[in-house]
């Protein structure tokens, strides 16, 4: 009985080296960008060797007018296909999420998640196929067409989620008091879905702006987007700017996400 | 302004419309075309020429030489080998790597739950072809892993870890780690440690407490994250490009390269045709898995 005892010294429900792992996991995680991070302000002019700190090459990576046009380009298609897809998103997620339960809801939510479940480059030759069987010319309004599509799904969930969180009672309570249709969406629903609305904007726009494989198929002369210029200066071999962009787009991702986070944090906290 | 007065089914079916349209005619008539386009002649100038034919299909498994006989060519069927493997090796690399994690994370506060939880998505949501660029820095010659190594004389030649099956398994276990996280910490996080506490009163060690309390309530969790970190791992495009210098070919730059250079659409479809049918098979046995621990567990 005594050695029993003993052999139960460690927590329950404890691994040994469980913390380590996990210590292990972040770095594995986090190693990549920091190292990347780091190598943007390296003097050096091949990439990979440290030879000391300077923002030269921040300085020469923005004011490269292909950098400037290709961010651009990025901006326009995120913009755009982020309004279009919230927009799309938010009348399906209202239609699916409020009323009662009909045939084909299982078929239609199904639908709209299936940019989600396709492997991307199926997507990418897909929709290049269609484009050319149509004889659409590929450009800046192809990518922002394929965007949207791909975009839909991020922006319905967490506006179908923020939606089936609330209760409908706040609704009633406006058409009880005479508040007609639009007036209780205007004044009661819209306002209490914001911040699911809010949410899966940013997230189409994170999806958009940092989308390679579908764009690369589907763009034409004239519309390089931020990520295809990055590949195309990784295959010419890796100089100090990429470093640069590459870290500029990563903390725009890591500050957008936050801001996500915090937002949906909040909306389920007053949800 | 005043909302058209219809009934709610109409209205219901006006909002669904964009989306069912938008989804049907960009989503939906492009794998028909797809498909259509699988069983299309080879146009040498890039698209396709008219006209029914299997070839493509053909040709995934076989070489005509020049008496228009089909001899036995492993060539795609190797690409195709080399994905399936690479995808299972970079799913349990991301099973082995995350269970640990998902558990640890699971028994943690609510507050440092949130907080990790936090930090394993960012990466998840950061640019995959920079995140993926970013090991080209560790893993190239003189690379950062590469430098320490040779200043303290562990190694005098470079390690070649670039370009090779382990460069393209480790990005490809990068890219989609969140996506086996998640979903095992969502069904360990509901855990009822009261259970662990009861196997151990039995007299359960804690590796049998592992393999018949935790294991089982995992496993919902951990069939879902191998079949999303399976499933683009198998059409990856970034990695095998970047870290494998295209010549590691895998299905996702197969694919591309015969709608970009080598201009053969049909071949292209047809093996589009067959990633999609491999996926859509995972996704059906998911499923199938899915109800049926529905009706056992009954809810």
């Amino acid at each position: 009985m005594i050695k029993m005892a003993k052999k139960k010294i460690y927590k329950i429900g404890d691994y040994p080296g469980l913390t380590g792992w996990t210590v292990f996991f972040f770095a594995y995680l986090y190693m990549p960008m920091i190292v990347l991070v780091v190598y943007s302000f390296n003097e050096s002019r091949r990439a990979q060797i440290w030879k000391g700190f300077s923002l030269d090459w921040y300085v020469k990576a923005f004011s490269n007018d292909d950098i400037q046009s290709a961010a651009l380009n990025s901006l326009i298609v995120a913009v755009i296909a982020t309004v279009f897809a919230t927009v799309i998103s938010t009348l399906a997620a209202l239609a699916l999420a409020r009323g009662r339960q009909f045939r084909g809801q299982a078929a239609v939510t199904g639908l709209i998640s299936l940019p989600l479940v396709v492997p991307e480059i199926a997507t990418a030759v897909a929709t290049l196929s269609f484009f050319a069987v149509i004889g659409f010319k590929l450009g800046l309004v192809s990518i922002i067409i394929a965007h949207t599509v791909f975009c839909i799904p991020f922006a319905f969930l967490p506006i179908r989620a923020r939606l089936q969180g609330m209760d409908d009672a706040y609704e009633q309570a406006a058409s009880d008091l005479y508040a007609n249709d639009w007036q209780t969406f205007r004044y009661v629903t819209l306002p209490l879905m914001m911040p699911g609305v809010v949410a899966g904007a940013m997230l189409a726009f994170i999806i958009s702006i940092d989308d390679f494989i579908i764009t690369l198929m589907v763009s034409g002369a004239g519309s390089t987007t931020l990520p295809l210029y990055i590949y195309g200066m990784i295959r010419q071999g890796i100089t100090p700017e990429v470093n640069v962009i590459s870290t500029v787009m990563l903390v725009l991702s890591i500050i957008f996400i936050t801001v996500y986070w915090f937002v949906s944090k909040k909306a389920e906290e007053t949800g | 302004m005043e909302l058209p007065r219809r009934n709610p089914v109409t209205r219901r079916w006006l909002a669904l419309s964009p989306a069912i349209v938008v989804v049907s005619i960009f989503m939906i008539l492009p794998m028909i075309i797809l498909l259509v386009f699988s069983f299309m002649e080879a146009d040498p100038y890039g698209g396709v020429d008219p006209g029914f034919t299997t070839e493509a299909y053909v040709q995934i498994l076989y070489e005509r030489d020049f008496d228009d006989l089909l001899i036995f060519d492993p060539v795609y069927l190797n690409i195709i080998g080399r994905s399936v493997l690479l995808a299972l090796l970079a799913t349990i690399g991301c099973l082995v790597l995350g269970l640990p994690v998902a558990y640890f994370i699971a028994r943690q506060s609510s507050r440092t739950q949130s907080l990790l939880l936090y930090l394993i998505t960012i990466p998840f949501w950061t640019n995959l072809l920079v995140r993926t660029y970013a090991w080209i820095l560790l893993l190239s010659s003189d690379g950062v892993i590469e430098q320490p190594l040779k200043f303290l004389g562990v190694i005098d030649e470079s390690l070649d870890m670039m370009y090779t099956n382990g460069a393209v398994a480790v990005g490809l276990i990068y890219s989609y780690l969140p996506l086996m996280v998640l979903p095992i910490y969502a069904s360990l996080e509901k855990l009822d440690f009261r259970l662990i506490e009861a196997a151990h009163d039995l007299y359960a060690d804690r590796f049998r407490v592992a393999r018949y309390v935790i294991f089982p309530l995992a496993a919902p969790g951990i069939v879902a994250g191998c079949i999303l970190v399976l499933v683009p791992s198998l059409g990856a495009f970034i990695a095998p490009d970047l870290l494998g210098g295209g010549k590691k070919l895998m299905l996702g730059s197969l694919i591309q390269v015969q709608f970009a250079s080598a201009r053969n659409w049909p071949f292209g479809s047809a093996v589009a045709i067959c990633l999609l049918a491999l996926v859509m098979m995972m996704l059906m046995y998911q499923a199938r898995i899915a109800s049926k621990r529905r009706r056992e567990t009954g809810d």
